[in-house]
């Protein structure tokens, strides 16, 4: 696509007439949409009565799914970054056969319904899934533990931080590292002192958007890693038992979730990518 | 060209709106000058999945016309979605709880649900057996991975009721005081309906759950150990039409198709048991 005239550009954010893109008209249609995005979440706010929240934080299945969701999507995120940003330098600098297979296979869980990914993750890892009898044989029995939600949340979140991190190392400029390395840096100075900080932003910022993707996980977690209080049910399997039981539950956890992805979006888009 | 555009834009978008409209009133808009079409909305427990289907086919082939969509579910969470409006004809539940939470919602005249149908629990174990289950007491050992329903679903409510009776002696039937608490110890998962129990055991990811008899009808492969008549709880399927149904005369009818002695010759074959007689 061309860009657009100076001119014109101009005379978009003035919305002056003439431009096909001024006046109110585009206001009316884009009305409908932001209503349906805005609408629920203050319905969410506003049905929701702060004393009674309070008191229901004090309720074992309250707490108890948010330390579990909090420590798990933590896990995840750091075991994303230790595998993911090899995975992203390798993506990122180098070209092999099957680059693009791995691009796709890494863009895929976005796409893929999170349920799709439970089921998936239960016949490679369930007891009688491919994986099943080696890891038995280990000794190790992955769903219906917390190893198993965090592999759930991994699943469906790793992408965003795989693909955050690739667009930060590809910016970082390849005669600064160049340079450092005729100076005598080490690989390791130079990931150090050079790559990584020039990188920062997409590392965190991908590191940030996928906690929050993770701690919202629910599709793959109830169908991979089961539903046991204190165990396996992270706050959105709560908010789901919760809504049949005792809407002040799901009320409560919803608001809470819905303030920690706020603040994520806020953090990444005005803090760190400013 | 833009404002054409736009209006193209528009009255597609309005043509689709009221055809969705339309559609979800259960009025076939071009229809064929044959019968009047009608889709019926059944609200029915997930332990009814096979049976219900039977019904609504059966159903479909007597009345020319008629459309059943049915909508499956944990029956606690269809109660919940009608509190909050949703629009259906017929509603079927497991166990009286929910339909009475439909009732106090205002979906349901009180004086018109019926009980249609009988349930009663089965503990199950995986195909061939790996863990050589062979008693009921074997639930209790340490280390079996169990998996029951969530207590918010009937079936789970009435999994609770089960080991509340068999720990209530110590002496046969009863299996011992402690015989609830170590098998809720040996509990993996709260699934969020009995079908997702079953799911669970057929893939060999649990040693054992707890289902309805009816459930293990269509999962002809499982180990079953039978939980003694003086043990087991008795499941009520309870069905009424919704008292703002728009089509009330055809909920009428399905439900008492479903009450005929056809409706319940389908059932049983699906492992339901007749209704209490009243």
């Amino acid at each position: 696509m061309a860009k657009p005239s100076p001119q014109l550009r101009r005379r978009r954010r003035a919305g002056l007439p003439g431009d096909p893109f001024g006046g109110p008209r585009w206001w009316v249609l884009s009305g409908p949409l932001l209503v349906v995005l805005a609408l629920p979440l203050a319905a969410l706010l506003l049905r929701t009565d702060p004393g009674a929240a309070l008191e229901s934080l004090r309720r074992p299945v309250v707490y108890q799914a948010i330390t579990l969701s909090l420590w798990t999507s933590l896990a995840a995120t750091g075991a994303t970054v230790l595998f993911g940003l090899p995975l992203a330098f390798l993506m990122a600098r180098r070209r092999f056969p099957l680059h693009r297979a791995v691009d796709t296979l890494i863009e895929l869980p976005v796409v893929l319904p999170p349920a799709v990914a439970g089921v998936a993750l239960l016949m490679a890892f369930g007891r009688r899934g491919l994986l099943g009898e080696p890891l038995a044989a280990l000794g190790v029995q992955l769903p219906f533990t917390p190893v198993a939600v965090i592999l759930a949340q991994m699943f469906v979140a790793a992408p965003l931080f795989i693909r955050s991190a690739m667009v930060g190392l590809a910016g970082v400029p390849a005669e600064l590292e160049e340079a450092a390395r005729i100076d005598g840096a080490s690989t390791g100075q130079v990931l150090r002192h050079v790559t990584l900080p020039l990188a920062r932003n997409g590392l965190i910022g991908g590191a940030v958007m996928t906690w929050a993707r993770a701690l919202g996980e629910f599709g793959a977690t109830i169908i991979f890693a089961g539903n046991l209080p204190g165990r396996t049910q992270t706050m959105p399997l709560a908010i789901y038992l919760g809504f049949e039981l005792d809407l002040q539950v799901a009320l409560t956890l919803s608001v809470l979730l819905m303030g920690a992805s706020f603040l994520t979006l806020i953090l990444v888009k005005y803090v760190l990518l400013r | 060209m833009l404002r054409s555009v736009l209006t193209a834009l528009l009255s597609s978008l309005l043509l689709g709106l009221a055809a969705g409209t339309i559609g979800g009133c259960g009025v076939d808009a071009g229809s064929t000058p044959a019968p009047r079409s009608v889709t019926l909305t059944v609200f029915a427990a997930a332990s009814l999945a096979e049976a219900f289907e039977a019904v609504a086919e059966a159903y479909e082939a007597a009345h020319p016309g008629v459309t059943v969509q049915l909508h499956l579910a944990g029956s606690q969470q269809l109660a919940q979605q009608l509190r909050l409006g949703a629009p259906a004809d017929v509603l079927a539940t497991a166990g009286l709880p929910p339909m009475q939470a439909a009732v106090e919602a205002g979906r349901v005249d009180p004086g018109a649900p019926r009980a249609c149908a009988r349930n009663r629990l089965v503990a199950v174990a995986p195909a061939g057996n790996p863990v050589r289950l062979d008693r009921l007491a074997d639930l209790a050992r340490p280390g079996l991975r169990l998996v029951l329903a969530d207590a918010v679903v009937p079936a789970g409510a009435y999994t609770q009721a089960f080991l509340e009776k068999a720990s209530a002696h110590s002496v046969p039937p009863g299996l011992g005081v402690d015989f609830g608490d170590r098998v809720r110890a040996n509990v993996v998962s709260y699934e969020q309906n009995v079908r997702a129990v079953l799911t669970k055991v057929r893939l060999g990811e649990a040693d054992a759950g707890i289902v309805y008899a009816s459930d293990v009808v269509a999962a002809p492969d499982l180990v079953r150990l039978t939980i003694p008549e003086a043990l087991n709880v008795e499941a009520v399927y309870a069905i009424a039409p919704l008292a703002d149904s728009p089509r009330p005369a055809e909920a009428q009818a399905f439900v008492a198709f479903v009450c005929s002695p056809e409706g319940r010759r389908l059932l049983a074959r699906h492992g339901l048991l007749p209704p209490p007689a009243s």
